[in-house]
């Protein structure tokens, strides 16, 4: 048999660029602060810059919200609340939501493709997870905003008042989809706080609620580094944070919170386990591993970071796997057929090169893809570590990018012993076609979200949250209402 | 900082070589000798599982596939290459089959850089005509043979139907499974089959039809896959084009995943062919990704994949003009058949 036909390359039928129009994003040089309704200039003139990642090009200027501004913002969160918001029935809060919603989904192609130069994640993802996904919370939660009574608070559950939201850089819009949706649905007024880097979807969506008409002061979005996140969480005015994003911020936010009658949420890190039982579907498996880290390049807090894979086809997968990252496109997130995208800064680069340094000196075998990386912007290669250790920081912490860590266990319950021995609890894989040791398993897993074969699917009606270290508190479903409800 | 790290051991970094990439066709490996049916029984239940959420998301998310430019031609032209023209009507006649082969050879009479078909695929009655007008060309006759397209008849009536197409002169003969035999766990009598119609075959290359739409699972649609490929089938095929569920990205991707696999432990590559309700140039791109996602350039030619249809090519070549003008021209520019 000839070498050519004995080694067949995968992918060797190459695609031509696809490359997606940006033509349909008008984007301003600098945006202001969306406050009451309108978009203000900020009280003093500090703006930073927001970059494609991909290609390290300035795409505007922001403007960094002032102690002032958030007050601005929550004041008028507070009017809107008192005088408009609390006393709109559900019915017609309902009728704004519906309207959000459906302005989303018109503006689809817009949004994916603002999301992508600003995040630096590949169009794909954009078109067909991010934007749809919000779309789908404004339409889940519209239909909730009539129907609090039977949410099972008993009757006529009140709203909190004023909630101040804090998301990341990961899903910019919809985070802010999962942060809006039920605040409004519950009748609270929001100020709403876009990760510094990626601001840009945040006031795309400011503009869809001018759009929707809803009230004035009804959410406001203020933009800014910490500082602005933490004057919001300080304000006095606010009577609820909630809060995505790292643990450390989250822990000084629950510091900060404390004494105060502020209710909060948190949805912080992850170190997600996948565990690969031998009689898993290979193929599905192989495929849902990757979707579990390479996903969004792993910027994701509830990736399956960590592979525990039965020892007695560990070598079997690792083989497997191996080849398939090497098949992952790397490369312009506008190209539609790009698989991984760019990593969103260069300080999480720096983070994810310094944790993976880490990886090799620590002793574990790296597995880099081949791929060419471009010459601008922040990439990084799909990595996969094998012969990792529990006590190797690259089991323990979090990389946040596209690092798999690759462990082995021999039996159902050591795989549980080291699924839960993390710090985290946010989300775990289970793969298996055996339905009791899948449910056995699950059963014994310390964390807020359990896939079973699959990975890294959302819906609005599923409840999503963490349990010690990744935060509490649940965004979507019935149980998503609650974080907005006095109960 | 990393300075400070208490070191075990130093790995270096490994980039994924050559011998991590694509698929490893086995050198050392062969086909296992199936000597029983309880073997035969455990070997395949002892394959892994296929999610069906799985393969479904698998199949939408290579459906996004965006090929453009260089790249269509290219697969315009590697999609041609590999028909298998087929006309399978009671109402065939030899002329009807003449227009075909004539087509086969030559698709587009005005563009001569258009490669021809891999085949003309007809009942075995019409094979002898078929390789009459085909002459010594490139184009292969193949054959549907026992009892298309139920397999309803007795194992002797099956192996005639075969030995008459292959006395005519096919190349290749197209075989169907007993889906009843398969589904009421006859698996030793399915076995048998084929490996008595790939003994009739002779010369003659034996494509194995699994009716996936029959076998209804994905668990089905690979153990029937590795059933065929341990008989001794040189292709496996998805459908007749007789029954309402045909080819689909599904099935194609779990007997790619099947054929690829077989090559990693036999060393035997096996083809795969998708048939039935192929009707556009965009599915059979789509099916081209996953080709080349799944298996890799080896099932990427004629010899190792195949599009049994009829009015997908016309639609190929129009593609293939208007990349080539830019514009569409009118359907009444090629020929019907």
């Amino acid at each position: 048999m000839s070498e050519s036909l004995a080694n067949s390359q995968l992918g060797a039928f190459t695609y031509d660029p696809a490359p997606e129009s940006t033509g349909v994003v008008r984007l301003q040089s600098s945006y202001g602060l969306f406050i009451d309704g309108t978009f203000t200039e900020p009280s003093s003139h500090d703006q930073f810059v927001t970059l494609n990642p991909a290609t390290e090009e300035v795409l505007a200027t922001v403007a960094q919200s002032s102690d002032a501004d958030i007050d601005r913002a929550v004041t008028s969160a507070r009017r809107a609340y008192d005088d408009v918001w609390s006393k709109t029935s559900g019915a017609e809060r309902a009728k704004y939501l519906f309207r959000i919603a459906r302005l989303i989904q018109e503006r689809s192609r817009e949004l994916a493709v603002l999301e992508t130069l600003d995040n630096g994640k590949p169009i794909r993802e954009s078109r067909d997870v991010d934007i749809p996904l919000a779309a789908a919370h404004f339409f889940y939660y519209a239909g909730w905003a009539d129907k609090l009574d039977y949410a099972g608070f008993g009757l006529n559950p009140r709203p909190l008042g004023v909630a101040g939201q804090i998301i990341p850089w990961n899903f910019p819009l919809l985070m802010a989809a999962w942060k809006l949706a039920p605040a409004l649905a519950a009748g609270n007024t929001c100020v709403l706080k876009p990760a510094e880097s990626t601001s840009l979807s945040a006031l795309a969506l400011a503009e869809i609620l001018q759009q929707a008409e809803l009230p004035p002061g009804v959410v406001n979005i203020v933009t800014g580094d910490g500082q602005s996140g933490s004057a919001l969480v300080e304000h006095p005015g606010v009577d609820k944070i909630a809060f995505t994003g790292s643990t450390e911020v989250g822990r000084l936010i629950q510091q900060r919170s404390a004494s105060t009658p502020k209710h909060l949420t948190l949805e912080l890190g992850g170190k997600g386990a996948n565990i690969v039982f031998d009689d898993a579907p290979v193929d599905e498996m192989i495929e849902g591993i990757i979707d579990g880290i390479f996903f969004n390049q792993g910027h994701v807090c509830c990736a399956g970071s960590r592979l525990l894979v039965q020892e007695s086809i560990a070598d079997e997968v690792l083989r497997r796997l191996v080849r398939r990252i090497d098949q992952l496109r790397v490369g312009d997130p506008m190209d539609k057929n790009t698989d991984v995208g760019a990593i969103n800064s260069a300080s999480q680069l720096a983070r994810i090169e310094e944790l993976t340094a880490y990886g090799e000196r620590e002793g574990a075998t790296r597995y880099t893809s081949n791929c060419a990386l471009p010459e601008k912007g922040y990439w990084f290669a799909p990595t996969v570590f094998a012969d990792v250790a529990q006590s190797h920081r690259i089991a323990r912490e979090e990389i946040f990018g596209p690092v798999l860590s690759v462990l082995t266990f021999r039996t159902p319950e050591e795989a549980v012993v080291k699924a839960n021995n993390t710090k985290y609890g946010l989300a775990c894989g289970v793969w298996s076609e055996k339905g009791s040791r899948t449910l056995w398993v699950a059963q014994r897993l310390r964390a807020g979200v359990i896939w079973a074969n699959t990975y890294n699917r959302f819906d609005p009606t599923s409840p999503f949250g963490g349990m010690r270290e990744s935060g509490f508190g649940r965004e979507g479903g019935r149980h998503g209402l609650e974080a907005y409800l006095d109960v | 900082m990393i300075a400070s790290v208490a070191c075990v051991s130093t790995a270096p970094l490994r980039l994924v070589t050559p011998e991590d990439r694509g698929v490893r066709v086995s050198q050392t490996g062969s086909v296992p000798m199936i000597d029983s049916e309880s073997q035969l029984k455990a070997l395949l239940a002892g394959m892994s599982g296929v999610d069906a959420v799985g393969v479904d998301g698998r199949c939408a998310k290579l459906a996004t596939r965006s090929i453009k430019r260089s790249s269509k031609k290219a697969a315009i032209d590697l999609a041609i290459s590999m028909v298998d023209l087929t006309t399978l009507e009671g109402a065939d006649t030899a002329g009807r089959v003449s227009s075909l082969c004539t087509k086969a050879l030559r698709p587009d009479p005005s563009d001569l850089t258009v490669p021809s078909c891999a085949a003309v695929c007809v009942y075995p009655d019409l094979v002898a005509h078929a390789r009459y007008v085909l002459g010594p060309s490139s184009v292969a006759v193949a054959s549907v043979a026992t009892a298309f397209p139920s397999g309803r008849a007795s194992l002797k009536v099956k192996l005639m139907d075969v030995a008459d197409a292959v006395d005519a002169g096919a190349d290749e003969v197209d075989m169907v499974i007993d889906r009843g035999a398969f589904l009421s766990g006859r698996l030793g009598q399915v076995f048998d089959e084929i490996v008595a119609v790939k003994a009739a075959c002779g010369e003659a290359h034996l494509k194995v039809i699994l009716e996936t739409g029959e076998l209804v699972t994905y668990d089905n649609v690979r153990r029937a896959s590795w059933l065929a490929m341990l008989g001794g089938a040189d292709f496996i095929k998805t459908s007749t084009g007789k029954v309402s569920v045909n080819a689909t990205p599904q099935a194609a991707l779990v007997m790619l995943e099947a054929a690829r696999d077989f090559a990693e432990s036999t060393g035997h590559i096996v083809g795969v062919k998708v048939a039935g309700g192929i009707r556009t140039t965009k599915q059979a791109i789509s099916y081209l990704v996953i080709v080349n996602e799944t298996a890799g350039s080896t099932w990427l030619t004629p010899e190792k994949f195949r599009f049994g249809a009829s009015s997908l090519l016309n639609d190929l070549l129009m593609q293939r003009l208007k990349q080539q003008r830019g514009a569409y021209v009118r359907p009444d520019e090629f020929s019907g058949d």
